[in-house]
């Protein structure tokens, strides 16, 4: 075990794929210096064949994964913010999602696609977006929202050897954050979810950037003696609807914190799913804590007003607590 | 639309290659004239984009490919998968929606792909190859064993962001990209000069060697393409050829259904194109003739041999199973690590 931070340990992962798999091809915006510093040093270790810069134009970056992958290699594409997908829908929603299934099977995919996500930092909203709500919705997609640098490390290693399709969202502003990583080979899987904190009265599941402040919000609500269950869904596509239906069979209440706007967000499609398969066990409406359904304004005054923090996730915690059905 | 360049010699070709040119261009088109009648006669599940007069292009280009070279298809792809070696068999039961077709009835028409012969798939989304085929370029110079990527689109493609981005890519890190024009004057149902600025070939001016051939002209296009190709196999980087040439059937079969009695281009231009001395298919007839690389007889054997070929994919297509709908949900994710 060593401390370090999370863009580290995506770091560290790199570095182990490209050492394992000559194949391995890293690629997309400005990923020689690299911004958030998750692909730095790599080109000077492993050139500029294996590692390099793109112009800027998604559409053609998406299509040219697709390609590459289609030759026989396996890709790392950087967009650097998640907003750009955007601009690259075509390949993502068309051809990435859909190829497999298209082709009968003949065309394996292995794309990571990188990029940062989430508001906090005056990024304003072109640069703010928490876009796993579309990519959930494409099909062949699989999406990954590490929360700590063990995580990170782990999923990244996962995503790179499989060969599906898989967005590897980085939380805007986790750059920073330490944690603890396993020594040696560490994979951790898709679609297993983990227990962040322990509790009987409600479950929160928390994604992403997420985790942190409802952490601070089970802490708070610890104090007036409510027990938060936090689960950590690691990954959306696949997601382990398992974990999540366990714990709302002892708690009976479900709250769901998501960055993304409220309208067909995550925490929407994880509601449907525990409405669905865990009706019986409820003993009090599923809330969502979300953003609402605007873009993120610039001033931080502005912004912080509209991502869900501590205190809303404590209300709202306490809102399902109060309440019981007859 | 630039003119053709009348003043290349084209290389001769030995009477097998011209022959092998003439089955593979009469194949695309007696496959697709079988394809009109079963769209016609409620066979097809879903509809066809046919290639019929642009067969030229297809097989002109990929006589100089080998199964280790890629392409990427169009809507229109039926005249590519065939050309660079897909099979007909499961391309028709794949058209008719069948387990057995070359994509698990999975894909249909628009989409058949053969990976395993460099086929990286028609697409249904205009443009989409652009980036696809680029990449796969990438992947060849990467590779460094002379192979090539060649991207079939047509002049509505064009007119996306991703052809200028594609060409900036290929062109600036040297990739063995063949942008292949098939110029046929429509964007689906819209005069392509009418939504046009420039002349498409000066777009690709811009980045890489150009040529304008008479698409038409199966050695035209062979002789362009073959010279593209040998600078891409030997490191010169990207090149673009334009071929000039007719889509004589609709965007897609009984579109006149679609268009509420409204056409987008006459009959006597859609007639013109189809004379002797046009249609591709004709002139390659006519050449084996006058060259007296075959007969009037061999010609016709030619034919009939086709013919048959043709009804036997499609007894392969009405004899296979039905698609498995309990395979879509299996298909969608790969294997883990």
């Amino acid at each position: 075990m060593a401390r370090k931070r999370l863009i580290t340990a995506i770091n560290e992962a790199l570095v182990e794929e490209l050492e394992r798999d000559p194949k391995l091809i890293v690629f997309g915006e400005d990923v020689e210096l690299a911004i958030m510093g998750d692909t730095r040093g790599l080109v000077e270790r492993f050139g500029r064949d294996r590692i390099r810069n793109s112009p800027i134009c998604e559409q053609t970056l998406t299509g040219m994964a697709v390609g590459l992958a289609s030759a026989g290699y396996r890709v790392v594409l950087h967009l650097m913010f998640n907003n750009f997908i955007y601009t690259g829908m075509d390949a993502i929603g068309n051809q990435m999602a859909k190829l497999r299934l298209m082709t009968g099977g003949q065309m394996e995919l292995p794309i990571t696609v990188v990029a940062g996500y989430g508001g906090g930092n005056s990024n304003a909203a072109q640069h703010s977006d928490t876009a796993y709500s579309v990519l959930m919705n494409l099909g062949g997609i699989q999406v990954a929202v590490p929360t700590n640098s063990a995580d990170a490390k782990g999923l990244f290693k996962t995503a790179v050897r499989g060969a599906t399709p898989t967005f590897f969202l980085e939380a805007a502003g986790r750059g920073g954050e330490m944690g603890e990583v396993p020594d040696g080979e560490h994979l951790v899987p898709f679609g297993r979810a983990t227990v962040a904190r322990e509790g009987t009265d409600v479950t929160v599941v928390a994604i992403g950037r997420m985790l942190k402040p409802t952490l601070r919000a089970a802490k708070a609500l610890a104090d007036d003696s409510i027990s938060a269950e936090v689960i950590d869904p690691r990954t959306l596509v696949p997601f382990d609807e398992e974990t999540v239906l366990a714990s709302v069979a002892r708690t009976g209440r479900l709250v769901v914190v998501d960055e993304a706007r409220d309208r067909c967000s995550a925490a929407s499609q994880i509601a449907a799913v525990v409405a669905d398969r865990g009706f019986d066990s409820l003993r009090a409406p599923v809330r969502r804590v979300t953003v609402p359904d605007v873009a993120l304004p610039y001033a931080s005054n502005a912004e912080a007003a509209l991502i869900p923090g501590p205190e809303r996730i404590a209300e709202a915690v306490r809102s399902v607590t109060e309440k019981q059905f007859a | 639309m630039a003119t053709p360049r009348t003043d290349v010699r084209e290389p001769a070709v030995d009477d097998a290659t011209a022959r092998t040119l003439h089955e593979r261009m009469l194949l695309i088109r007696r496959a697709e004239e079988r394809l009109i009648v079963a769209c016609a006669d409620g066979s097809l599940p879903g509809g066809v984009h046919l290639y019929i007069g642009e067969e030229a292009v297809a097989v002109g280009a990929c006589s100089v490919l080998t199964d280790r070279d890629y392409i990427t298809s169009t809507h229109r792809g039926h005249g590519h998968f065939l050309a660079k070696g897909g099979d007909l068999d499961a391309m028709f039961a794949e058209i008719w929606g069948k387990a057995t077709g070359i994509c698990k009835g999975m894909g249909g028409s628009m989409h058949v792909a053969d990976v395993s012969k460099g086929i990286l798939g028609a697409n249904g989304i205009v443009g989409a190859g652009f980036a696809i085929a680029t990449g796969a370029a990438w992947g060849a110079r990467l590779e460094g064993e002379g192979r090539v990527a060649t991207c079939f689109f047509g002049d509505g493609a064009a007119n996306q962001g991703s052809f200028m981005e594609s060409m900036n890519v290929s062109a600036a890190w040297e990739l063995p990209t063949v942008f292949l024009c098939e110029n046929n004057g429509v964007s689906e149902f819209t005069v392509t000069s009418t939504v046009t600025g420039g002349v498409l070939a000066d777009r690709a001016r811009a980045f890489m060697p150009v040529e304008v051939v008479d698409g038409n002209d199966v050695l035209a296009v062979r002789a362009a393409v073959g010279a593209a190709v040998e600078r891409a196999r030997a490191g010169g980087g990207p090149s673009y050829v334009e071929a000039t040439t007719y889509r004589i059937r609709g965007h897609l079969e009984a579109e006149q259904h679609m268009l509420g009695g409204g056409t987008y281009r006459s009959a006597d231009e859609i007639a013109a194109w189809q004379a002797d001395d046009r249609d591709p298919v004709l002139r390659s007839a006519r050449r084996l003739l006058d060259a007296g690389i075959c007969d009037a007889a061999e010609l016709e054997r030619i034919d009939a041999d086709v013919r048959a070929r043709v009804e036997a994919a499609v007894a392969f297509a009405e004899a296979g199973p039905a698609a498995d709908p309990e395979l879509a949900p299996q298909l969608m994710f790969g294997p883990t690590a």
